[in-house]
C-alpha cells in the first residue's frame, strides 16, 4: 500500500464539470495538509471536446505533474481509450457502467470500478450533471480519504449558489462514496490520509499574480479576454469593489494598454494583461509608454503561436517577441516568474520597477503557470515595500517657471526625472510620443535626440545594478547545470529530485529577468560548469539565443518542447541523463 | 482668475498659415478661461496628425499619444482622477478612421469628457490622402480616380452610439466654437464636438468659403436637442445647407457615477501602502 502519493485524473467532455470536480479534489487534498499540483488540458470550445484535469498529491512539496495515473475518472468512453495507458500498475478506472470497457482491453493489473451513475442519480433525485460528483465520491472512497473534508469543500465551493445546490452536490458525492464502500473490497493500493490542517492556499499562477498586483496597489486593470490571461481579468473584476480597483474589459487590447497608460499618466498603478496575439496589438502602446515614460505593468501570458496557434495550451515562444516588442530602442524590463511565490513577489516588484524607472514592465507567464493550481504557503505581504519612485519635490515645483512646461524629462545622471501628475500645480507638462526635449516639447534636433536616447537607456543601466543576480542552486561540483526560465522550473526541480536519488549531481540557474539580463552571472556559471543544459518550451531555443546575445556563449545541449504541453519531469530527467552519459 | 496668457507656451504652433486648427486652439483656450478651470486641472489627450499637436501649444497637462488612441488614454485618465477636466483631441482620420472602434465604445461608456474632432475631410500631415469623411468622388493622392466609399456620418453615429452630447461647430467661427466647447464641458457625460476645420494645404474643396456659404446654427431654426429622432434627421442634412450647433443632448448617468470604487475619492488619491490581503488569502485556503 502506498500512502499520500498519487495522481488522480478526471476526463470527459467540456461542460460536464470536469474542472469543478477536479478542483474540489485538489482543494480537499490541500485542506487535509497534503501538497497538490494540478494541471488541466482542454480544447478551445464550450461544450464537448475532451477535457482533463490531473491532480498530483503528495506529502512533500511538489512542483509539477508527473507521468503515471493512479485513479482515472472517465466520464465517457473516449477518456478510457485516450488515457488507459497512463494508468500505473494497481491503479483503477472509475466509469459509468454503460462505458465500462471489455476486461481484455484493459491491462490485467488495472482495476475497474464501473458505477451505475444514472441509477444512483435517479435514486437520490439529482440532475444528471451530478455524475461527476458521484465519481468524485467514489474516488474518495477508493483512496479512503476523510469524506468530511470533501463535504466542507463542496459547501465552500457552492456557497453562493445556495443550500439546495450544496446539498445536491454533497448527496451525489456521498452516494458515489457509499457505492464503492458497499460493493467493492477495500483493497485499492493507493490511499490518501489527512495530515492536519496547514492553512495553505491552493492557487494558480494567475491567482498569485493578481494577489501581488492588488497588494502592490494596482488601481486600474484593463484587458480584453484571451486565454490564458482571462482569469486575471476575472480575478481582478471579482475583487474590484473590495479593493477599490477600476477594472475595464475594453473593446480590444489596443484600448487595454492605452487605458493603462492613461491611468499611469494620471498617477495610479495600472496594469493590463493578455496573451501573445493580444500583445501583438499592444506593442505600439507599449512603445508609447516607453517614450512618454509612463509606468505600466503588462502581463504577457504565453500560449503556442503563431497566430491563434493552440489557444488553451502552453508554450514559452514569446521570449524574443517580448524582448523587442515595439519599434525602436527603449528600456523594456522583463520579469519571468517560475512559480506562485515568484508570481506574487515579482508582480509587486514589477510595479516598483515601473514607477521607479518610469517605464513599461512586462511580466511573462505561460498557460502552464497561469492555470495550474499548486499548494502555496501564505505570502509574506510585507516582504516587498512599495516604492512610488521619484516625484517632483515642492521646491522643484516652486522653481519651475509659470511660462514654460515643467521639465518632466529632465536629464539626470541615472536617467530618472522627477515626475508630476495632472492636478499638480506648477508641474504642468505635455507628454509626447514624438521625440521631445526636457519639457516634453517636440524636437528633432540631433543633439537632443542623442541626449534623450541616452537618458532613457541610463534608466536600464540603473536597473541592471539594482536587480539581484540569479543564484546557482544545488551542489557546487555538479555534473550538470540546468538553465531555464519561467514555469519550466517545476519539472526541472522534480527531475533534479529524481536524478539526485540516482547519484547524478545537478544544480540549476533560474533566469528571473530576461531584461536586464544577468549576463555576468550567467557567463560565469557557463564557464565554470561541467556541462550546461537549457530547457525551454519552444522550437528555436529562444532562451539560448538570449543567452548567446548577452554572453556570447553557445548552448549545445538544448531540451526543447513545443507540442503545447509543458515538460514532464521524466522528459527532462531522461535528457539530462543522456547528456551526462553521452553528451 | 485664469487668463489667456496662463495657457500660452513658449513654442508656437507650426500649423500651415490659415489652418483651421488655429481657430480650434484659440476657442479651446478661450473656453478654459471662460470656465475658469485652473490649467493644472485640465488634461488634454491627443492622437496623431496636425490636431495631435494641440497639447504642446496650450499650457495644461497633456499627452500626445499614438494614432487613433486618444480616447482610451483620456478615458482612463478621467477614471483615475475624475476631478480633472479631460479633453480628447483628434482628427477625422484619427477618430473616425484608425480610432473608430474606440470612438464608438467611448460614447457607449458616457465618461464625462469632451472629444473635439478636427474634421478637415482629408489627411493633412501625411500630405493629402482620403479620409473617412472625404466626400464620395473626391480625388486625393490615395484615390486619384475619386473616393469610392460614402463618407462616415459622425453626428448620426454619435447619436446612435450613446453619446449624450453631440454637436458640430466650425473653426472659422471661433465664437460659436468656444460657446460650444463651454457648453460641452458643462455637460455631464461624453460630449462630441465635430469641428469643420479647413485644411488650406490639401483640401481645396471644403474651404472656409465653402463652409461659410453652407453652415447655419441649429439654434436659429428652433431645433430641440432633446428630440433624438429630430437630431437624427438633422444629422442627415448635407449639401447647400449644413447644420452646426447642438444636435442632441440628454442627461444620463456617467460611467463614473456607476463606480462605487471612486465614490469617496478619486482613484489617484487612494492610499496603497497598507492594503490588507489577509482576507483574500484566506479565501483560497
Amino acid at each position: 500500500m502506498e500512502k499520500n502519493r498519487l495522481t488522480w485524473k478526471i476526463g470527459g467532455k467540456a461542460g460536464e464539470g470536469i474542472m469543478a470536480t477536479g478542483i474540489i479534489f485538489s482543494q480537499s487534498s490541500s485542506r487535509g495538509g497534503l501538497h497538490v499540483y494540478d494541471i488541466n488540458e482542454y480544447p478551445s470550445l464550450i461544450k464537448g471536446g475532451h477535457n482533463t484535469l490531473q491532480v498530483r498529491v503528495e506529502n512533500r512539496e511538489i512542483f509539477s505533474q508527473v507521468r503515471g495515473v493512479n485513479i482515472l475518472i472517465a466520464l465517457n468512453k473516449e477518456t478510457i481509450l485516450l488515457h488507459r495507458d497512463e494508468i500505473v500498475d494497481g491503479g483503477g478506472i472509475i466509469c459509468d457502467i454503460a462505458d465500462a470497457p471489455d476486461r481484455k482491453d484493459i491491462r490485467d493489473n488495472v482495476r475497474l470500478y464501473p458505477i451505475p451513475f444514472n441509477d444512483i442519480i435517479k435514486e437520490i433525485g439529482a440532475q444528471s450533471i451530478m455524475k461527476n460528483n458521484v465519481a468524485l465520491g467514489a474516488s474518495i472512497a477508493l483512496v479512503d480519504y476523510d469524506f468530511e473534508v470533501v463535504t466542507q469543500v463542496i459547501k465552500d465551493t457552492f456557497k453562493r449558489k445556495g443550500t439546495s445546490i450544496i446539498d445536491e452536490n454533497t448527496r451525489a458525492a456521498k452516494a458515489g462514496y457509499d457505492f464503492i464502500k458497499k460493493n467493492f473490497k477495500d483493497d485499492f493500493e493507493f490511499k490518501l490520509e489527512k495530515i492536519g490542517e496547514k492553512g495553505r492556499m491552493l492557487l494558480t499562477g494567475n491567482d498569485a499574480l493578481c494577489m501581488g498586483a492588488i497588494k502592490a496597489g494596482c488601481k486600474f486593470y484593463s484587458a480584453y479576454p484571451m486565454t490564458p490571461a482571462s482569469s486575471i481579468l476575472h480575478f481582478m473584476a471579482a475583487q474590484e469593489r473590495r479593493f477599490n480597483i477600476v477594472v475595464k474589459h475594453t473593446e480590444d487590447e489596443i484600448a487595454a494598454i492605452n487605458m493603462a497608460i492613461g491611468a499611469g499618466f494620471a498617477g495610479v498603478r495600472a496594469m493590463c494583461g493578455t496573451s501573445g496575439g493580444g500583445f501583438c496589438l499592444m506593442t505600439e502602446g507599449f512603445g508609447l509608454a516607453g517614450m512618454t515614460e509612463v509606468p505600466i505593468v503588462v502581463i504577457l501570458s504565453m500560449r503556442p503561436g503563431p497566430s491563434t496557434g493552440m489557444p488553451t495550451w502552453s508554450e514559452q515562444g514569446d521570449l524574443k517577441f517580448a524582448m523587442s516588442a515595439s519599434q525602436g530602442d527603449f528600456p523594456r524590463p522583463i520579469l519571468i516568474p517560475g512559480d506562485n511565490e515568484e508570481c506574487f513577489y515579482m508582480t509587486m516588484e514589477a510595479f516598483n520597477i515601473a514607477e521607479k524607472y518610469q517605464t513599461p514592465v512586462i511580466v511573462l507567464s505561460d498557460k502552464n503557470l497561469a492555470e495550474s493550481h499548486k499548494t502555496t504557503d501564505k505570502f509574506d505581504a510585507v516582504r516587498i515595500s512599495i516604492d512610488r519612485g521619484l516625484y517632483a519635490s515642492p521646491s522643484e515645483l516652486a522653481a519651475s517657471p509659470d511660462t514654460t512646461f515643467f521639465k518632466r524629462y529632465k536629464l539626470t545622471e541615472n536617467g530618472i526625472s522627477p515626475r508630476t501628475i495632472p492636478g499638480t500645480k506648477k508641474g504642468i507638462y505635455s507628454a509626447a510620443s514624438d521625440e521631445h526635449d526636457e519639457e516634453g516639447n517636440i524636437t528633432e534636433l540631433s543633439d537632443n535626440r542623442i541626449k534623450m536616447m541616452q537618458k532613457r537607456a541610463r534608466k536600464m543601466d540603473a536597473l541592471t545594478k539594482e536587480i539581484k543576480q540569479p543564484e546557482l542552486k544545488g551542489p557546487a561540483d555538479a555534473d550538470v547545470t540546468v538553465i531555464f526560465a519561467g514555469s519550466t522550473k517545476g519539472p526541472v526541480r522534480e527531475a533534479i529530485f529524481t536524478l539526485e536519488k540516482e547519484g547524478i549531481k545537478v544544480n540549476y540557474l533560474q533566469i528571473l529577468y530576461l531584461n536586464p539580463f544577468p549576463s555576468e552571472k550567467v557567463s560565469n556559471v557557463i564557464d565554470s560548469a561541467r556541462k550546461i543544459v537549457v530547457a525551454e518550451n519552444n522550437f528555436t531555443g529562444q532562451l539560448c539565443d538570449i543567452i548567446r546575445e548577452n554572453t556570447g556563449k553557445i548552448i549545445v545541449h538544448k531540451i526543447l518542447k513545443y507540442d503545447g504541453r509543458p515538460f514532464y519531469p521524466e522528459e527532462i530527467h531522461a535528457a539530462i541523463k543522456e547528456v551526462v552519459t553521452h553528451g | 482668475m485664469v487668463k489667456m496668457t496662463d495657457l500660452n507656451t513658449i513654442d508656437r504652433p507650426n500649423w500651415c498659415p490659415g489652418c483651421g486648427d488655429f481657430g480650434i486652439l484659440i476657442a479651446l483656450k478661450g473656453a478654459i478661461v471662460e470656465l475658469n478651470i485652473e490649467p493644472e486641472n485640465v488634461a488634454i489627450i491627443s492622437g496623431i496628425g496636425c490636431s495631435g499637436k494641440v497639447p504642446h501649444w496650450i499650457r495644461t497637462y497633456g499627452l500626445h499619444g499614438i494614432h487613433g488612441r486618444a480616447l482610451p488614454v483620456a478615458s482612463a485618465t478621467k477614471l483615475s482622477n475624475h476631478e480633472l477636466t479631460v479633453f480628447a483631441i483628434g482628427g477625422d482620420g484619427d477618430g473616425y478612421g484608425i480610432g473608430m472602434c474606440h470612438f464608438i465604445h467611448a460614447m457607449r461608456r458616457n465618461i464625462d469628457m469632451t472629444y473635439i474632432v478636427h474634421n478637415n475631410m482629408i489627411y493633412g500631415l501625411t500630405t493629402g490622402q482620403t479620409s473617412p469623411t472625404s466626400e464620395k468622388g473626391m480625388r486625393t493622392k490615395s484615390t486619384p480616380s475619386g473616393v469610392i466609399e460614402v463618407p462616415v456620418n459622425p453626428i448620426a453615429l454619435a447619436i446612435s452610439s450613446g453619446a449624450t452630447y453631440v454637436a458640430r461647430s466650425f473653426a472659422g467661427d471661433v465664437k460659436h466654437l468656444q460657446k460650444t466647447i463651454v457648453d460641452a464641458v458643462k455637460h455631464r457625460g461624453f460630449s462630441l464636438i465635430d469641428v469643420f476645420q479647413p485644411c488650406v494645404s490639401f483640401n481645396h474643396v471644403n474651404t472656409y468659403d465653402w463652409y461659410k456659404q453652407r453652415v447655419y446654427d441649429l439654434s436659429t431654426v428652433g431645433h430641440d436637442p432633446a428630440d433624438k429622432m429630430k437630431a437624427f434627421a438633422k444629422a442627415q442634412e448635407w449639401g447647400d445647407h449644413i447644420p452646426i450647433g447642438v444636435f442632441y443632448k440628454v442627461l444620463s448617468p456617467t460611467y463614473e457615477d456607476e463606480l462605487p470604487q471612486i465614490k469617496e475619492m478619486t482613484l489617484v488619491k487612494q492610499a496603497i501602502d497598507k492594503i490588507d490581503i489577509g482576507g483574500l488569502m484566506d479565501d483560497f485556503v
